[in-house]
């Protein structure tokens, strides 16, 4: 009697153990998914560090506006964002490049939905060195020679400049870690798809390149033209031999003079839903271009044109 | 040992259980007990055996990640050991050589031990015989607080103080770089030398050392002549664990080496090692893509080395057991 009794709660603990686990997976699920509908909603943006301070300043501003919608941001680069949607993980991916078709064709073979691109602002790619540097301006076929894997120079004499107080004039180039949208890009509009010279310094974020730039005399680095600090200076692009060269300015970006400027894009999976589509509407309106040109970047030409 | 293991399996075995005098009461709560226990086991079991279960199913998963892109090919094992060209990303021309990683990773290591390990030593050598109990007490305590600071932290220290330090002190343009790296690295395994270095020490029994005195030596000759030999399997464990920590170590080398892929010609030159590239780019490469295969084939290439310097570790300090 008393055996059966304890064999019997014995098996009612196992089967209370086994049960509570997928139990207490479909309860956490659940809660999730009814927070959404009913009371909270969570957006998850991740990807571009270009676009991180932007996008962190969106979300700030907008929690105001909405408090309702929980926006979590990070970085990484574009294409770690890009990789996340295509995984399905995350709700918005920030990138500073386009989607590539591989990616998309990923995306779509992993969660059945096509990624939609919204522009949400524009930004100039800068060309930084040194404060003491004495070089303004650099042709796209001289950084092509400074960055790529079979280019020619490597000191600064070679371009005729000699740096005050260093000896060693090599040229310190500063670049960015491959997931980086920024890296992409300069790839593909300076480099013409070639790679990298090896050797590199490949920093993690945007701001880390402006800030080494700004403690080495001799390096040369990329980075967005928000990031722009006392200790280093834009070079302007000579974007071919005989053309005058465009400083990197916000008029210049608007209108495309500038030669390295590119979109600000983000990435939904499939058309977003009411609470994401009313977010990046926001982004869009003249409030969220606003913080947009807060933090250094351009605006979109329609918006400021509003605005101004 | 092992006779107390049984004594104490034959406690627990049913009938030597059922010799328990028959009360109502202690009946009960006999069965209870019986119950109570065999769940505990089978769990304590579990929890023993998932350790296991954990490195055999991370060794199945690793592999299996990895595996495809050895036999796809357009992979060359040579080019992956030999060449220093990493071009995961490439448009052009895709290349995976990880050579110059792999000595990114050595040199690393090599001048973090050549820093750490006279430290280490030197440290663990004044702990256990110079200094009195008080401050012993002190320092064990201050050491095993200087391991518990996170590697992010390091990280940070080597990104901003030590980088500054380097470029006043040495006149290097760029602070981050291998130098940097490798002073970090000797401060995080310094800690685990000095403790591991002074069990050994300790270890060695009192009649060695009275042993020397009385024969006349001084105590820097005792120390050189009994101490270190008869401690030598435990100070070896003692490195090679701090090796250990150091060849893993990814978030501070990532921080501090400046990330440049090229071979190091000197102190000054900033390296990349295996590490910290498959933490910088495993979170981009589709999986399934080659660049995320290569990038396990580095994890494992890694693994290797590591357990390599454990096991080694592992059977020199068994060594020391069996003395």
């Amino acid at each position: 009697m008393i055996k059966t009794g304890i064999s019997l709660l014995f098996r009612a603990t196992i089967i209370l153990w086994a049960a509570s686990f997928p139990l207490l997976i479909s309860c956490g699920k659940n809660d999730n998914s009814g927070e959404k509908k009913s009371k909270k909603a969570a957006i998850q943006i991740k990807g571009s560090d270009t676009m991180v301070n932007v996008a962190q300043a969106w979300a700030e501003e907008y929690k105001k506006i909405e408090p309702s919608v929980d926006i979590e941001v990070s970085g990484g680069g574009s294409g770690v964002g890009i990789a996340a949607l295509t995984r399905g993980t995350i709700d918005i991916a920030t990138a500073s490049r386009n989607m590539k078709t591989q990616e998309i064709e990923q995306a779509k073979k992993n969660t059945g939905k096509e990624p939609v691109e919204f522009i949400v602002g524009y930004d100039a790619l800068a060309i930084y060195v040194h404060k003491d540097n004495p070089i303004n301006q650099i042709s796209i076929e001289q950084l092509d020679q400074i960055y790529s894997e079979n280019g020619s120079i490597t000191r600064w004499s070679q371009l005729g400049i000699t740096i005050p107080g260093e000896k060693n004039d090599k040229i310190i180039l500063i670049s960015r870690q491959s997931s980086s949208g920024t890296y992409e890009f300069f790839r593909e509009h300076v480099l013409q798809k070639k790679d990298f010279k090896l050797g590199s310094l490949d920093m993690n974020g945007s701001k880390e390149v402006v800030e080494l730039v700004g403690h080495a005399k001799t390096a040369i680095g990329y980075s967005g033209m928000g990031y722009a600090t006392k200790d280093v200076k834009m070079l302007s692009i000579i974007n071919s031999a005989g053309q005058s060269p465009i400083v990197a300015n916000l008029e210049n970006a608007q209108s495309k003079k500038y030669p390295l400027s590119r979109s600000l894009l983000i990435y939904t999976l499939g058309q977003p839903d009411s609470v994401i589509k009313k977010y990046i509407d926001w982004t869009m309106s003249a409030a969220g271009q606003k913080i947009v040109l807060e933090n250094g970047y351009v605006p979109m030409l329609a918006t400021t044109q509003q605005s101004l | 040992m092992e006779q107390d293991l049984e004594l104490e399996a034959t406690v627990t075995n049913p009938p030597a259980v059922s010799a328990i005098p028959k009360q109502h009461s202690r009946m009960k709560r006999k069965y209870w007990v019986v119950a109570l226990e065999k769940l505990f086991e089978s769990i304590i079991r579990l929890c023993g055996i998932s350790a296991v279960i954990f490195v055999l199913a991370i060794f199945f998963f690793v592999f299996r990640e990895a595996l495809p892109v050895l036999f796809s090919g357009e992979f060359s094992i040579t080019e992956f050991l030999g060449s220093t060209k990493w071009y995961p990303t490439s448009s052009v021309n895709v290349r995976y050589g990880t050579f110059a990683l792999i000595i990114g990773s050595f040199s690393v290591t090599i001048l973090a031990m050549a820093i750490a390990v006279p430290f280490g030593i030197g440290a663990a050598i004044y702990i256990s015989e110079f200094c009195n109990p008080k401050l012993k007490e002190t320092l064990k305590i201050v050491i095993e607080l200087l391991a518990a600071i996170p590697s992010v932290v390091w990280g940070f220290i080597g990104l901003t103080v030590m980088s500054k330090l380097i470029v006043t002190y040495t006149g290097a343009i760029i602070g981050v770089n291998l130098l940097n790296g490798g002073i970090i690295l000797a401060l995080m395994s310094v800690p685990i030398i000095v403790s591991i270095g002074e069990d050994a020490l300790k270890a060695v029994p009192d009649s060695y050392r009275e042993a020397a005195i009385s024969m006349g030596t001084t105590k820097w000759q005792m120390i050189y002549r009994v101490l270190l030999p008869a401690a030598k399997n435990g100070l070896l464990a003692a490195v090679l664990l701090g090796i250990g920590r150091a060849v893993g170590e990814t978030m501070a080398v990532l921080m501090a080496t400046g990330h440049a892929v090229q071979l190091p010609y000197g102190l000054l030159d900033s390296v990349r090692t295996l590490t910290a590239n498959i933490a910088a780019e495993l979170g981009e490469a589709p999986s399934g893509s080659d660049h995320y295969r290569v990038l396990f084939l580095t994890g494992i290439l890694l693994f290797c080395i590591t357990f390599a310097v454990n096991l080694t570790a592992d059977f020199i300090i068994r060594g020391v057991r069996r003395k």
